[in-house]
């Protein structure tokens, strides 16, 4: 291929004058890898808008041909998913639960790391390890006893035990990644802050916070996603009988556990859309900062 | 002032560190004790059995093949998706040529990247509910119904035990590779350009700027994606609970240990049983993860 081209200057390496090897973007390797994005693409694409389009259908058309439209648009499917099933007190709970716990994270994890990466002080290592140290251990192992930490505290089946749980659990790579961020920060507004008389306190929430807010935001995404797509916490922690207490998730989870007894098929894909669409909308919209925060705890 | 310092110092770390003992670090411990006890329920007394808990895991069956698929799981899922994210990566990035002196990616890598990360912001359980239609025994499922199109018999992907966990394996691996091209783009812009233009001037065709310059320097997060994606694959919990059929069936040929771990806990009240197996679930994820570091270590290329 190479050869082939060498003689033939594409539009572009033409436009430079001289001849390039390997320049033609529209050769057989432009259009195979082409072939391969758009493949991937429809394979991502596709279960989600078939999903969109089952909840607009009717049994036999959801379990008929897989390439079809729906015969008529009608919005009884979300009425249901949202009422019968549920699904908006879910979303309420999840909203709930995910605004207090990130909050909390937020607050007492900058508080965190803050301390641990600006001040001197006896125990700042064994503590900042203490929190680091959390990242490596998989939840699983610890999920017993929490189940009865939570148990003993009376905060089984309630929704500040969850809040708990996803703040404790989110302080880890907060701290971590927060300190790391900290740390990049310069000292001297900090300090010129203090010879002004300002308070530790004041100097943090109105000076260092404000600096701070590119990691903020990042973190904050990051907690955001991680809390609202948890599962296994709530099919743990609130696993009662306290459905009208049911997060997004584990309440999913159930429809389609259900679906298969009351045949409401359409009703499951209304529910699962309506989980989707938000997510996805959110996602579209913050892009370019949800990839970032996503995937800046791998990079540092 | 001195005294101000700390009074802000312990204010400012006692309410996390509290909450972090009390729900992290408290439980943590425990479980090396549970572990070590028949504790099977809230009213029975737990009596300290020693290692007995460990020497039943050694006969059993059900763990033996969690363990099986947690070693398929770290074969077959970072490899399959760390080529597939470097490949389009590698296409997004930097293989459409140069403009104005400067690799770009393929036309349109823009739509792609958002495209490829969409299943990492949806909830891993709600992927699961979704794939149950797709992967459907006959021809009402997706797949199927479009194999039928073509006249290929129904395949049962999440009935048949051969193929269930590859089966659950294409749908971690579809709900990855997007983080991770966004990962190695990363990687990729941060590979100072002129090092692509050099090679580009004596001639490097597309597969030896891969293979001879891309990859090599894009040794450490790769590194790193192999450890993410190996401790993935020492949970697949969610995925596993909701996709497979009668959770980790059929015939535990999906099953993991973290479902283990949850079943025999809050399904069979075996509290002590659980707890053991989750030591021997930690102790898997800390050897993985220090005998990657320490095979993968390599001289790191400054730039």
């Amino acid at each position: 291929m190479a050869t082939d081209t060498r003689h033939k200057p594409s539009s572009r390496s033409g436009a430079h004058g001289r001849p390039r090897r390997r320049k033609n973007p529209l050769g057989v390797f432009g259009a195979m890898s082409h072939i391969a994005l758009v493949i991937w693409a429809i394979l991502i694409i596709g279960p989600l808008l078939w999903t969109f389009l089952a909840s607009f259908k009717n049994n036999t058309e959801i379990f008929g041909d897989p390439i079809t439209l729906p015969s008529s648009f009608g919005w009884d499917a979300w009425g249901r998913a949202w009422e019968k099933a549920h699904i908006g007190q879910y979303m309420i709970n999840t909203v709930f639960v995910v605004v207090c716990s990130t909050a909390a994270t937020m607050l007492l994890g900058s508080m965190a790391a803050y301390v641990l990466s600006r001040y001197a002080f006896p125990g700042n290592r064994a503590i900042y390890f203490l929190f680091v140290s959390g990242m490596t251990f998989p939840v699983f192992l610890a999920l017993v006893p929490l189940f009865f930490v939570v148990k003993n505290l009376g905060l089984i089946d309630t929704h500040l035990g969850v809040i708990l749980v996803y703040t404790a659990y989110s302080l880890p790579f907060t701290v971590f990644f927060l300190s790391a961020f900290f740390k990049t920060l310069p000292t001297s507004v900090a300090e010129a802050a203090m010879m002004d008389g300002c308070s530790h306190t004041r100097t943090f929430f109105q000076i260092m916070v404000p600096m701070a807010k590119p990691g903020l935001v990042s973190i904050t995404i990051f907690n955001i996603l991680g809390q609202w797509n948890q599962y296994l916490l709530p099919i743990v922690l609130l696993s009662g009988n306290v459905e009208d207490k049911w997060l997004i998730t584990q309440g999913v989870a159930n429809i389609s556990t259900n679906a298969g007894y009351e045949a409401d098929w359409p009703g499951m894909f209304a529910a699962l859309s309506m989980t989707i669409i938000p997510v996805m909308i959110i996602y579209i919209i913050f892009q370019r900062q949800i990839q970032s925060g996503l995937t800046s705890g791998a990079v540092k | 002032m001195r005294h101000g310092r700390y009074r802000f110092i312990v204010g400012f770390l006692a309410a996390p560190v509290l909450l972090y003992v009390v729900f992290v670090i408290s439980p943590y411990v425990q479980a090396f004790y549970i572990a070590l006890t028949n504790w099977k329920g809230v009213s029975a007394n737990p009596q300290f059995i020693g290692l007995e808990n460990f020497s039943r895991l050694l006969d059993d069956e059900v763990f033996w093949a969690a363990v099986r698929h947690h070693g398929v799981l770290l074969l077959v899922m970072p490899l399959v998706t760390i080529v597939i994210a470097l490949f389009f990566s590698f296409l997004l990035n930097l293989s459409g040529g140069q403009k104005g002196g400067q690799m770009s990616g393929i036309w349109g890598s823009k739509v792609y990247r958002v495209i490829f990360f969409l299943p990492q912001v949806l909830a891993v359980a709600i992927v699961g509910v979704l794939f149950q239609t797709i992967y459907r025994p006959d021809e009402t499922g997706v797949i199927n119904g479009l194999l039928g199109k073509v006249g290929i018999d129904p395949v049962g992907w999440l009935i048949d035990p051969n193929i269930a966990l590859l089966a659950i394996i294409g749908v971690m691996v579809w709900q990855a590779v997007g983080f991770y091209v966004v990962l190695f783009s990363a990687g990729m812009s941060s590979i100072p350009k002129d090092v692509f233009e050099a090679a580009a001037l004596d001639g490097a065709g597309r597969y030896t700027l891969f293979f001879k310059i891309t990859l090599p320097l894009l040794w450490d997060t790769m590194q790193v994606a192999w450890v993410y994606l190996g401790i993935a694959a020492f949970d697949a919990f969610a995925l596993v609970q909701v996709l497979s059929v009668d959770r980790g069936g059929p015939d535990n040929s999906t099953t993991v240990l973290p479902l283990e771990i949850w079943r025999t806990a809050f399904n069979f009240s075996k509290f002590g049983y659980a707890s053991a197996m989750g030591v021997a679930l930690f102790f898997m994820t800390i050897t993985f993860a220090a005998l990657t570091l320490r095979v993968t270590r390599r001289e790191r290329i400054e730039f």
